[in-house]
């Protein structure tokens, strides 16, 4: 009997510290919304998100950042959604899942997945930078500096390596639901494998391929070390407007402004409002990417 | 109708049930192969070239170039270097006070002329790594990687005692406890946390939690490891978390049934027979988190302080390893020591959680699969 309401304790106190583990990850989630709300509201406005920084980035408003995290974005989903693609093609569709080829590149993609994002910069100024731009002068422009400085196309890339695994894997998911039976009718038909794959699975996987690229950009609009040293200005006067442009960020603006600017208090509502943008953003992408798998996921069952 | 036609059609001969070569299909098989390489040569190449530029470190010969440097004129007085010896004032507005790259990179420098000689210095400095002073802006530059390991280890265990325990609770409750409609709650919800940019916690822990939690202990220093610490911890929880989930759901219901058959009761069975299945998969779990908050930059720029100080009290300020490359590389002269000595620092995060990272897959997957089968 006085084992059985021991146990009884014990069990009533091992579920509820669980359950209020969940109710603290959760309450965390919310007071980090909350209080940036908060912070972020008042001075939030179109004037703001539509307008320069002003007397020495002390007024006015984020646009140039925020035009250049799209632009961050779009240069590299060009480059990321293409290639996380076909590898996910060639892991699902061609290669055999015991193969030893398949299984280094999965172990690839994972350890890619788990790099430090500093250590992307790091790579970026090593190597797009200094090796790839810094060959690019020598050859085309005759030493002449454009292409060794960081500027958004070498910012973008590094930040396309950076989100090449979460579209890889979003992508895969995707195919895996596609039935076998349609590949099947497919090539029944005589369809080959190309035609098979070009008709058949893309087409069905579009959702996941769609899922894959917002959850990339949600990762690349929020991610800052990587573009610490390979493209990201503190104060741009001009919007970029070439490849070889610097660019300004919101996630570096938030950065700079709490951190290295002088007058870190008269700020604070602008940090506050820049940081609203931009949880916001990813915060909305990053819904968008969860209903459309939970929708994905209902279709397979 | 023309019966000879039809005849003539389907007559198989081993040649005509021959796969036909098609050029455009061979291609394409080609094509997608080389690509599906990339990852594999991009992990590669990051190894080869972060290692290769942190070689000047091992050179003694100094070699400044001023073509890329990026300090705007008259900010190396005040920075770092000379704040850190006074550890009572430490604030994270100190180092590196401007880094407008843009505005100044193409300005002549008057600066410039006082680096090549401080390049000189550099000379037989190497020594220095293994020295407790981390000095890389001086009159005589010391790079002593010992505080800053210290400072990140420090930070690392600091975020793993809260983000453990709570991760792998929150994941118990949701495998076991849970009903299943609430389950398909908390997942989704907790896995937005992991979507927050980690630029974003910094902040919120630079601005709010750091006063907070100086009300609530009272300590000196306002940015300290246990600041940095518990924000990184909000990094790491949704990893844990969902690894650790997984790992609990893959084990069979036999199990689960089994136990529940011998009289045991929920919680019997989820904290006796389910959480010690699944223990390599937390292991690995507690382990991405390490890696996580090991190379984690932004959180640790923001919210720890950022001074290379070498004591073992968690109010101290720290300087963690990742965060010292995010603050410095953009000051340093491109080839010198101290740029050599940042991409070392690089170099050993990457074999780091390379090495982690494998040990997870490889090592704990392993043991997972041979535990359900109970071989």
């Amino acid at each position: 009997m006085k084992t059985r309401l021991k146990n009884k304790i014990i069990g009533g106190a091992i579920t509820t510290l669980s359950a209020l583990s969940v109710v603290l990850i959760l309450a965390i989630i919310i007071i980090i919304l909350v209080v940036t709300i908060i912070g972020g509201k008042s001075t939030l406005s179109w004037e703001f998100l539509t307008s320069f920084p002003t007397e020495g980035m002390m007024k006015g408003g984020i646009f140039p950042a925020i035009y250049g995290t799209a632009l961050l974005v779009i240069v590299m989903s060009i480059a990321a959604v293409p290639f996380g693609t076909i590898t996910a093609i060639y892991l699902s569709e061609y290669a055999h899942e015991k193969s030893w080829l398949a299984q280094t590149i999965r172990f690839a993609v994972r350890t890619l997945a788990t790099v430090p994002s500093i250590i992307f910069g790091l790579f970026g100024l090593g190597f797009f930078i200094k090796f790839v731009g810094g060959g690019m002068d020598n050859w085309f422009l005759g030493g002449q500096l454009k292409w060794a400085q960081p500027n958004l196309l070498w910012g973008s890339l590094t930040m396309a390596l950076l989100t090449l695994p979460v579209v890889i894997v979003s992508v895969e998911e995707a195919i895996r639901t596609v039935p076998r039976e349609l590949r099947e009718a497919s090539l029944a038909l005589g369809a080959t494998k190309w035609q098979t794959i070009w008709k058949v699975v893309i087409p069905g996987s579009i959702s996941g391929i769609m899922t894959g690229t917002i959850l990339a950009v949600s990762r690349g609009a929020g991610e800052v070390a990587p573009i610490l040293f390979t493209g990201a200005a503190y104060y741009l006067a001009t919007l970029p407007t070439s490849l070889s442009d610097q660019f300004m960020n919101l996630g570096y603006h938030i950065y700079v402004m709490s951190t290295q600017s002088s007058n870190v208090d008269q700020t604070l509502p602008i940090q506050f409002a820049t940081t609203l943008v931009l949880l916001m953003l990813t915060f909305t992408l990053n819904l968008a990417a969860v209903l459309i798998r939970s929708s994905l996921r209902r279709r397979v069952k | 109708m023309n019966s000879d036609l039809v005849k003539n059609k389907f007559v198989f001969t081993a040649d005509s049930l021959k796969k036909k070569f098609r050029l455009s299909e061979f291609l394409s098989e080609k094509i997608i192969t080389s690509v599906a390489f990339l990852s594999i040569a991009v992990i590669i190449l990051i190894f080869f070239f972060v290692f290769r530029e942190s070689l000047p470190a091992f050179k003694h010969r100094p070699k400044a170039t001023t073509e890329q440097q990026k300090v705007s004129a008259g900010n190396k007085p005040e920075s770092y270097g000379s704040s850190e010896v006074s550890a009572a004032e430490k604030k994270p507005e100190t180092y590196g006070a401007v880094k407008d790259s843009s505005v100044t990179a193409d300005e002549v420098n008057p600066d410039a002329s006082l680096r090549p000689a401080e390049g000189a210095e550099n000379e037989g400095s190497l020594s220095s790594l293994f020295s407790n002073e981390w000095y890389p802006v001086s009159e005589n530059p010391r790079y002593g990687l010992i505080p800053l390991f210290i400072g990140t280890l420090k930070v690392t265990l600091i975020a793993m005692l809260f983000a453990a325990p709570i991760a792998i609770l929150a994941a118990l409750f949701s495998s076991s406890f849970a009903p299943p409609w609430l389950r398909e709650w908390i997942k989704p919800a907790i896995e937005l946390l992991a979507g927050f940019p980690s630029v974003v916690i910094g902040f919120f822990a630079l601005m709010v939690m750091a006063t907070f939690l100086q009300n609530m202990f009272g300590y000196e220093t306002r940015l300290n490891s246990f600041v940095g610490g518990i924000a990184m911890a909000l990094a790491a929880i949704p990893i844990i978390f969902t690894i650790t989930e997984d790992a609990l759901t893959a084990i069979p219901d036999t199990y689960k049934e089994a136990s529940l058959a011998l009289g045991a009761s929920k919680w019997q069975t989820a904290v006796f027979v389910i959480l010690p299945a699944a223990t390599p998969g937390i292991f690995a779990a507690v382990l991405l988190g390490v890696g996580r908050v090991f190379g984690e930059t932004m959180i640790a720029l923001m919210a720890t302080g950022n001074a290379a100080l070498s004591g073992l009290n968690p109010f101290e300020s720290v300087r963690t390893l990742a965060a010292t490359i995010g603050a410095e590389m953009a000051e340093v002269v491109f080839g010198d020591m101290h740029y050599g000595v940042l991409f070392l620092i690089g170099s050993m995060l990457f074999i780091f959680n390379f090495s982690i990272n494998a040990i997870a897959e490889f090592y704990v997957k392993g043991k997972l699969v041979k535990k359900i089968q109970g071989k």
